[in-house]
């Protein structure tokens, strides 16, 4: 039969099931009067050849290592090698953490993954007014080397990778490791590792900003440049969608803002004269995953094809490693429900798998116990043990993008990318990323979505089970992590003592140098990394930026 | 009360807070209050920042702030945000940009919602204005979104008021609406760093050459977010403030400021004295069933009230 | 005539989580009430300064990063030195259950935790703010 029979045969016959369909709605209607995403995509009662009509195989979606990527960065996939399990941890003094990664290496983790406090990531050392009450609380606290010599202790820093959630003053927490690695004798060049350094989403979605755009753009092109030179092996970046999914926004958004800041960085890159064919394998990217089972897969391999095309299409990357994304995936902390807690475990469970279709690179799946307060050693092994049971269990690893080809999938795979296009030519005509949070524009669009989603949980329009329906009187629940309260008073004694050791005089000096540099506008890299070294603290680095940069306020 | 007027007096913050609130909600006591303060005003610089949503009105406020505190004037702001039509509530975000103040005791910022009720803001505006002259500021700032009749009363009271432009936001159509030119006696064209801005400047100077019989404001470029253009425009706004004191108009103004004020009081005396009448629901009545024409009916309350009738 | 509730939804600590914040924000004003919004990173002395000077009925405090022990008593605390101690004062984020009662100790008049619906923190407030 030819391709035009096929099709004639196929509107008939659909035509004959509509009818069906019409009959049965008279005696049952539906559960509701339209099925949407988060995104408010239309989920259609069923999806035929003719909604793939449009998709070239080869163009669009293609092969697994080959552009456009929509099938997975690598010619073999999992059938090679699993994805990075990975679990970010990190919480109290740097010798509890320390004892804690030492526990998930022991329990087959393949990489590490660092939280910090607040007041690290802020860049205030723990005695600083502002820190009352943060030390330690939700990451670790680290003020100076000293600590990050203990974070580290007893791990060989050539043999694992780390990944680091720090952002505004990635540059410092990256020359303390930097200097942690010379101690241990491993050259910087066998490092490997991602640094968050995404500075844009902390503006509109996250919260941890120290500077105003302009310098912080211009340390975060710093970095790249050193790196390119000292870190060969190091990820320079890893653009953020994780915390905009969390702020609220919808699936859409998260690829659209996230690949708007990508294109942001690759632009400030390319202006300072750094080749895009050199710094953009380098760049890593970060994902939520959330609970729509089939929009959560489409979206990955949308963002992935998407992220392709505009680097070819924008930047004309020429080489296949600055086009392809890579991409780690954390679960939806906010899906988790403080209510009867072990049913967190089915919804990660179900979002780890979405990821795994959907292509990640790593992954982190949360604990059962993170909507009620740090996670414990059982909890964090539970997490642990459903990516090993997905990889060696399950048997969707066997092949690659086994999805691909859905009828579902493909068109929403095309919806997401079509709709998150749309969103970054707005924003392009803002004026770009940073006009935009200026006006404000990605807030609002967040916090419209985060307010929509709200009030379809109250509305029971939107069930989480446990929370509007199904519940059950509950205990309160035992045996919570809790960060002593004297820990906050020793980190405090601690950051006192390494103070009254070191070098004041070449402290002062590494200070004065960094102003100057600051100042001149040159690379800032090499003299944070002989500061920290001397034992100056990310306060005292961060307080000489905030003199010479200012500090951003939100807008 | 007296504690209240005392305190408000000494400059002191929550004396001013509450009387604010007792104004703003029209409490008993309220007459009382303005009547003692009352005396007392007269004193404060009043300046109006208004412009469109978007063109960064709170960050040039905030600015302007620090100048001002650096001359040592103490400061008041009131940040109006429009109220939801919908359910009467308001989000009031200005302050956002401004709490670098907060711990500071001589700036006292007050954010107030629109409430949407006619001639209802500019009224309590005033009397808030009265209450922080009373309280000692020196310079009371109002910024606004410049829509609305309401508003536009508000800042056509001020001393000098500052019509902040942006570049990229419907240019000319922003300039023509709102009646800004008539208002304007300061132009800030702010984000100046944007394409557009020379478009904007040149469009605003056409513009202005086509206004008569008024003196041409000057247009100062700032940058509001990097501190960029706020000492000239603090320094332009202080000239129109002197040039308004030597050529009489200030004069002009506050003779002005008092008729609407008087206007408004009145008509909302008579009406609230009206509607108190047992006899106002039945001469509404009978004017929709057209047995009495409207002109009848108000001089039957007038009569009512002790009044004497309409020639 | 029925008066405005006026409420300062206020952000305490470095947390930057102000997405419940910022929706608790909205369902206020949709509920009719003025929010006043100071952003994030605020100092409890911040956030007691702009409620005196805003004269509010009610202050909320957000904070997901486990400072709220130091943070709502410490807002409470200066309440009660600038004589302001009837404001109604509520906090939400993520709190241990074995918390709360210290903190109400504290005089933290209501905790909710994650999963509160807005219409349970909207009856909370209007069923229990003094108007003076």
């Amino acid at each position: 039969m030819s391709c035009t029979e096929n099709k004639a045969r196929l509107a008939e016959r659909q035509e004959q099931w509509q009818g069906m369909v019409d009959k049965a709605l008279a005696r049952f209607p539906e559960r509701k009067e339209a099925f949407a995403t988060t995104s408010d995509i239309e989920m259609k009662r069923l999806f035929t050849p003719a909604d793939v009509e449009a998709i070239d195989y080869n163009d669009e979606v293609g092969f697994p290592g080959e552009f456009p990527f929509t099938r997975g960065v690598q010619p073999t996939m999992y059938r090679a090698r699993f994805w990075t399990m990975r679990q970010y941890a990190g919480f109290g003094s740097a010798k509890q953490t320390n004892e804690r990664y030492r526990y998930l290496l022991d329990q087959g983790q393949t990489g590490l993954s660092v939280a910090f406090d607040l007041p690290t990531q802020i860049g205030y050392d723990s005695d600083h007014e502002l820190s009352d009450g943060e030390v330690g609380k939700v990451g670790v606290a680290i003020d100076s080397l000293a600590d990050m010599e203990i974070l580290f202790d007893q791990i060989a820093l050539d043999k694992v990778s780390t990944s680091m959630t720090i952002n505004a003053p990635a540059a410092v927490l990256l020359a303390m490791y930097i200097a942690v690695a010379e101690k241990q004798g491993v050259s910087s060049e066998k490092l490997r590792g991602t640094i968050q350094n995404d500075v844009l989403k902390e503006y509109f979605a996250r919260g941890t900003y120290i500077f105003p755009p302009q310098p912080s753009m211009k340390i975060i092109t710093d970095i790249f440049s050193y790196c390119k030179d000292n870190l060969p092996n190091w990820n320079t970046i890893s653009i953020s969608g994780y915390h905009i999914r969390e702020a609220g926004s919808s699936a859409v958004q998260e690829v659209a803002f996230t690949l708007a800041d990508g294109l942001a960085y690759v632009d400030a890159a390319v202006k300072t004269g750094l080749d895009v064919d050199v710094f953009a394998k380098r760049l890593s990217f970060f994902f939520n995953v959330h609970n729509n089972f089939l929009e959560e897969v489409a979206k990955f391999r949308a963002a992935r094809r998407l992220w392709a095309k505009l680097m070819k299409e924008r930047f004309g990357a020429k080489k296949a490693s600055s086009m392809m994304m890579r991409f780690h995936t954390q679960t939806a902390g906010c899906s988790l429900t403080a209510q009867q807690p072990d049913n967190n475990v089915v919804r990660v469970t179900m979002q780890a798998l979405a990821a795994v279709l959907g292509g990640t690179n790593s992954l982190h799946t949360n604990s059962r116990d993170e909507a009620l307060c740090l996670p414990t050693e059982d909890s964090v092994r539970i997490a642990l043990r459903t990516q090993q049971i997905i990889a060696h269990e399950s048997g969707v690893a066997d092949t690659i993008d086994p999805l691909a080809g859905s009828y579902m999938v493909e068109s929403m795979t095309s919806e997401i990318e079509a709709k998150a296009l749309e969103y970054i030519n707005k924003i392009d005509g803002l004026g770009g990323v940073v006009k935009a949070i200026e006006a404000g524009y990605m807030q609002q669009e967040i916090g419209d979505s985060a307010y929509a989603y709200q009030k379809s949980i109250e509305t029971a329009e939107q069930v989480i089970v446990g929370v509007n329906k199904f519940t059950i009187e509950e205990a309160a629940p035992e045996n919570l992590l809790r960060i002593k309260k004297e820990m906050e008073i020793e980190q405090l004694e601690s950051l006192k003592a390494m103070k009254g050791k070191r070098d004041a005089a070449a402290v002062a000096a590494s200070l004065k140098e960094l102003r100057q540099v600051a100042e001149s506008g040159d690379n800032l890299l090499p003299i944070i990394v002989s500061a920290v070294k001397t034992y100056a603290t990310l306060g005292e680095v961060c307080g000489v930026l905030r003199e010479v940069f200012g500090e951003y306020t939100e807008a | 009360m007296d504690d209240l007027v005392a305190g408000l007096l000494a400059g002191k913050v929550r004396p001013l807070a509450k009387a604010i609130t007792v104004v703003e909600n029209d409490r008993p006591g309220k007459r009382e209050l303005l009547k003692k303060i009352y005396p007392q005003t007269g004193n404060a610089y009043l300046l109006g920042i208004t412009g469109p949503p978007g063109a960064g009105k709170s960050t040039l406020t905030d600015k302007v702030i620090v100048k001002l505190r650096q001359q040592g004037k103490t400061v008041g702001v009131i940040a109006v945000d429009p109220s939801s039509p919908f359910s009467g509530g308001a989000i009031l975000g200005d302050r956002i940009r401004m709490q670098q103040h907060a711990l500071d005791d001589g700036v006292f910022i007050r954010s107030m919602a629109t409430r949407s009720h006619l001639g209802g803001l500019s009224k309590s505006a005033v009397d808030v204005i009265h209450l922080m002259d009373a309280a000692g500021k020196d310079v009371i700032i109002i910024e606004t979104v410049g829509v609305g009749q309401d508003e536009v009363d508000i800042v056509r009271i001020a001393k000098t008021t500052v019509v902040v432009m942006v570049p990229g936001l419907g240019d000319s159509v922003q300039i023509a609406k709102a009646g800004v030119m008539e208002i304007a006696d300061v132009f800030a064209v702010n984000k100046a760093d944007r394409d557009g801005s020379d478009k904007l400047i040149s469009e605003l100077r056409a513009m202005l050459d086509m206004v008569k019989n008024k003196e041409k404001p000057e247009i100062f470029r700032t940058i509001a977010v990097d501190d960029t253009g706020i000492d000239e425009l603090v320094q332009g706004i202080y000239a129109h403030g002197d040039r308004v004191l030597e050529t009489g108009l200030l004069r002009k103004k506050i003779v002005e400021i008092a008729e609407s004020e008087l206007r408004a009081y009145l008509l909302d005396t008579i009406m609230e004295r009206s509607t108190n009448m047992a006899s106002y629901e039945d001469v509404v009545k009978r004017v929709a069933d057209k047995k009495i024409t409207p002109m009848d009916g108000v001089d039957e309350i007038f009569i009512g009230l002790g009044l004497q009738k309409q020639n | 005539m029925d008066k405005k509730i006026k409420v300062l939804v206020a952000k305490p600590g470095l947390d930057g989580h102000d997405r419940g914040a910022k929706v608790v924000s909205r369902a206020l004003r949709d509920a009719g009430m003025e929010v006043i919004y100071t952003g994030i990173r605020q100092t409890p002395e911040q956030i007691v300064a702009t409620a005196v000077q805003e004269d509010v009925d009610s202050i909320g405090l957000s904070c997901l990063s486990g400072a709220h022990n130091k943070l709502f008593p410490k807002v409470v605390d200066l309440l009660k030195e600038k004589g302001a101690e009837d404001v109604l004062v509520f906090g939400g984020g993520i709190i241990p259950d074995e918390d709360i009662p210290g903190l109400k100790e504290a005089g933290i008049a209501e905790i909710f935790l994650p999963g509160t619906s807005t219409e349970d923190t909207i009856a909370f407030i209007k069923n229990n703010v003094t108007q003076a």
